[in-house]
C-alpha cells in the first residue's frame, strides 16, 4: 500500500520548533480576528504538532487520499490550533490564518470540514467527535484498511455524557485503532473542572470502561510521540487507547498559563506582540 | 374518478417493510451498514443483523452515539441507516442530526419507526409528534413518510440512491396497502402521489393518515361531495406543483398527519399556500397535545384522527369557501 508521510520523520527539536511557529500562529490569528480561543489553542498545540508533523500518515496536497491517519478535533474550539497546524503542514497558506472567524473566512469559529481542506469533521459543539471517530474506525476496519483514526477532546468535554457512550462503543467493538487524547488542562470556562464539575482521574474513568490509558505530560515531544507510538501497540488486541495529556491552559504565553480568562478571549495587539517575543 | 376502494385484508407495517427491504438491499450493495440501538427487534433492522451481522453495529441505549458514529462511517464512505424509535432517534439525538447529519450534509439515513400516537400503549412519552417539524427545518434533510409497505420499499431505496441526509418516518401499526392498480408505487423524492382526484375539496395526507383520507373520500362521494386525496409522502422537499394544482382545482384544503398540527405536514403546506395560492385550509392531526396509553385505534378515535374527522374537516374547509 502507498504511504506518504507528509514530513520526513523530525528532531524533537525540529518539532518543538514547528509548535512554537504554530503558538505564534494561534496568537497572531485570534489578534487579527479579534476573537477565538488562544488558552484551549495553545494548550493542545504540541499534541496537534507531534500528530501532523511527527506521526500521522496524511499528505497535505491529497487531502482524501484514501490511505490517510484521521484526525477529529473534538474539541471545536480549539481550532486556531488545527488551523494553525494545517497551515504550517501545507493545506493552505498561512497567510490565510488572519482571516480567522471574520466574514466569508474559511477558517469559521470552529472547524467547517466543508470551507477548508483538512479538516475531517465539522465539530464545535462539544461531545460529538469522538463517537464520530469510532464510527470512523469502524467503517475502515470493514474496509480492512490499516489507517488510524484520533479524536482530541477536552478535559471540560468529557462532562458530557456522550463521550461515555461512545467510549463504552469503542472498547465493545474493540476498535484498537482509535486513539483518544485528553488535553486535561483543568480549566472551563467557569473555571477549574474540579470546580465546575470535578472530572477526577480521568485515565481511571477511561481505563473502567475497557480502555488501555497512558498518562503523559502533553508539552512533552518526547512522551506524546512515544504515547502514540504505544497506541499501536495496545497491550490486548482491539483496546483502544486513550492518552491523558496533562497540559497547561495557555501554554508557552507567560501571561495566559492557567489563566481562565484566556479560554476564549483574544489578545489585543500590544498583549499579542508581548506574546509574540515570548514564543520567539 | 372517485375514492378508491382499500383491501384490507393484507396489512403490513412500515417498519416490516423497512427491515425487509434493507435487507435486500444488504445484499444488493455492500457499502450499506446498519446502526440500531437495542430496537433492533422492533425497528426490524434484525433482518438486515442476522444476513450482514459483520455490517450491523448495535450501539445499545444512547442515541447520541448512534447518530455520530452513523456520521463517522458517512465520513469514510459508508452509507450508514441509524435506527431506533423516532422519539429518540431524533429527539434525544437531535443536536447531532442538526449539528453532524445536517451541518455535514452526510449520507446518513435516519429511518426511525413507532412515530406518532399509533405507537399506542407506551404512551406519551415514547409518541413523537414533532419528529416531522425538527427534521424538516435543518438544512440538506431530506424528510420522507411512506403509508404502507409497497411505498416504504421505494422509499428506502430512493433514500439509499439519494447522497445526503434523509429522515424516514415509520409506524408501528399494520397498515393497509393503498390502490394503485396495475402501474404500483412510482415514488420519487419531491412527487406526491395523487390517489384520487376530486373538485370540491383536497385532503393532503401522509402515513397512516393516507388511508383515513381515503375513507373519507368514500365518505364524502356518498355525501355527493367530491374530494381529491393526495398521499403527501415527500414533506421535504414538499411536492409543491402537485400542491398548488389540487388547491386551485378545488378551492379548500385538508391536511391530515397523525403528528403535530405545528410544523409537520399541516405547517409544511400552510407555508406553501400561504405564500403562493391561499386558500380556506384544515388542519387534521394533533392539536399541540401530548398523547397518551391505549391501542392505536382508540387513540386515533379520542384525538380525532379517524376518517370521519377527515371529512368533517373537509366540509368545514368547504364552507369556509368565499
Amino acid at each position: 500500500m502507498e504511504q506518504i508521510i507528509a514530513q520526513s520523520p523530525a528532531s524533537h527539536a525540529d518539532l518543538m520548533e514547528r509548535a512554537r511557529a504554530v503558538r505564534r500562529h494561534i496568537i497572531t490569528s485570534t489578534r487579527d480576528g479579534k476573537s477565538g480561543h488562544p488558552g484551549t489553542s495553545l494548550s493542545c498545540a504540541d499534541l496537534l504538532v507531534a500528530l501532523y508533523f511527527g506521526h500521522m500518515r496524511h499528505d497535505p496536497q491529497h487531502p482524501h487520499w484514501a490511505g490517510r491517519d484521521r484526525f477529529v478535533l473534538s474539541k471545536g474550539h480549539g481550532a486556531p490550533a488545527l488551523y494553525s497546524v494545517l497551515a504550517e503542514a501545507g493545506y493552505f497558506d498561512p497567510a490565510e490564518l488572519s482571516t480567522l472567524r471574520r466574514i466569508d473566512s474559511r477558517l469559521q469559529g470552529h472547524p467547517d470540514m466543508h470551507k477548508l481542506p483538512g479538516v475531517e469533521a465539522s465539530t464545535g459543539s462539544l461531545g460529538h467527535g469522538l463517537a464520530i471517530a469510532n464510527g470512523m474506525a469502524l467503517s475502515l476496519r470493514l474496509d480492512q484498511s490499516d489507517s488510524r483514526v484520533y479524536a482530541l477532546l477536552g478535559d471540560g468535554e468529557c462532562q458530557e455524557g456522550e463521550v461515555w457512550e461512545a467510549a463504552m462503543a469503542a472498547a465493545h467493538y474493540k476498535t484498537g485503532h482509535l486513539t483518544a487524547i485528553i488535553d486535561r488542562n483543568r480549566l472551563q470556562i467557569d473555571g477549574s473542572t474540579e470546580d465546575v464539575m470535578a472530572l477526577g482521574d480521568v485515565g481511571d474513568k477511561f481505563r473502567s470502561f475497557g480502555w488501555n490509558v497512558i498518562v503523559i505530560d502533553g508539552h512533552d515531544m518526547a512522551a506524546i510521540l512515544g504515547a502514540l507510538k504505544a497506541a499501536h501497540e495496545t497491550p490486548a488486541i482491539g483496546q483502544p487507547t486513550c492518552i491523558v495529556a496533562n497540559t497547561t491552559k495557555g501554554k508557552g504565553v507567560s501571561f495566559m498559563e492557567n489563566v481562565v480568562k484566556w479560554h476564549g478571549t483574544a489578545p489585543s495587539p500590544e498583549e499579542a506582540e508581548i506574546a509574540l517575543k515570548e514564543l520567539m | 374518478m372517485g375514492a378508491p376502494v382499500v383491501n384490507t385484508k393484507d396489512k403490513i407495517a412500515t417498519r416490516t417493510a423497512y427491515g425487509e427491504t434493507l435487507a435486500k438491499l444488504g445484499a444488493e450493495r455492500s457499502d450499506i451498514v446498519v446502526l440500531d440501538a437495542d430496537l433492533a427487534c422492533s425497528t426490524m433492522t434484525q433482518y438486515f443483523a442476522k444476513q450482514f451481522p459483520e455490517r450491523f453495529f448495535n450501539m445499545g441505549i444512547a442515541e447520541q452515539n448512534l447518530v455520530d458514529t452513523a456520521c463517522g462511517f458517512a465520513l469514510a464512505g459508508k452509507v450508514p441507516f441509524a435506527s431506533s424509535f423516532a422519539m429518540f432517534a431524533t429527539g434525544k439525538a437531535w443536536e447531532m442530526v442538526r449539528n453532524s447529519v445536517g451541518h455535514m450534509n452526510l449520507n446518513v439515513k435516519i429511518a426511525a419507526t413507532h412515530a406518532g400516537i399509533t405507537l399506542g400503549e407506551d404512551g406519551a412519552t415514547h409518541q413523537i409528534l414533532e419528529d416531522l417539524a425538527i427534521t424538516r427545518v435543518i438544512p440538506y434533510m431530506t424528510v420522507l413518510v411512506p403509508a404502507d409497505a409497497p411505498e416504504t420499499e421505494a422509499i428506502i431505496r430512493a433514500a439509499a440512491e439519494h447522497n445526503g441526509p434523509v429522515y424516514i418516518r415509520l409506524g408501528r401499526p399494520a397498515v393497509p396497502v393503498l390502490p394503485r392498480g396495475e402501474k404500483g408505487v412510482e415514488f420519487k423524492i419531491g412527487r406526491a402521489e395523487v390517489l384520487c382526484e376530486g373538485t370540491d375539496v383536497a385532503i393532503v395526507a401522509c402515513g397512516v393518515m393516507v388511508y383515513q383520507a381515503i375513507l373519507a373520500a368514500q365518505e364524502l362521494e356518498a355525501e355527493g361531495i367530491s374530494a381529491t386525496v393526495v398521499n403527501m409522502s415527500s414533506i421535504k422537499p414538499l411536492d409543491k406543483e402537485t400542491l398548488l394544482r389540487v388547491a386551485k382545482a378545488t378551492g379548500a384544503v385538508v391536511t391530515a398527519e397523525e403528528h403535530n398540527v405545528i410544523g409537520g405536514l399541516g405547517g409544511a403546506v400552510a407555508e406553501v399556500l400561504g405564500e403562493e395560492y391561499p386558500v380556506p385550509m384544515v388542519r387534521v392531526g394533533l392539536q399541540a397535545v401530548y398523547g397518551e396509553s391505549g391501542t392505536a385505534d382508540a387513540l386515533m378515535k379520542k384525538y380525532g384522527l379517524l376518517a370521519s374527522d377527515v371529512a368533517r374537516a373537509a366540509k368545514s374547509a368547504i364552507a369556509k369557501k368565499r
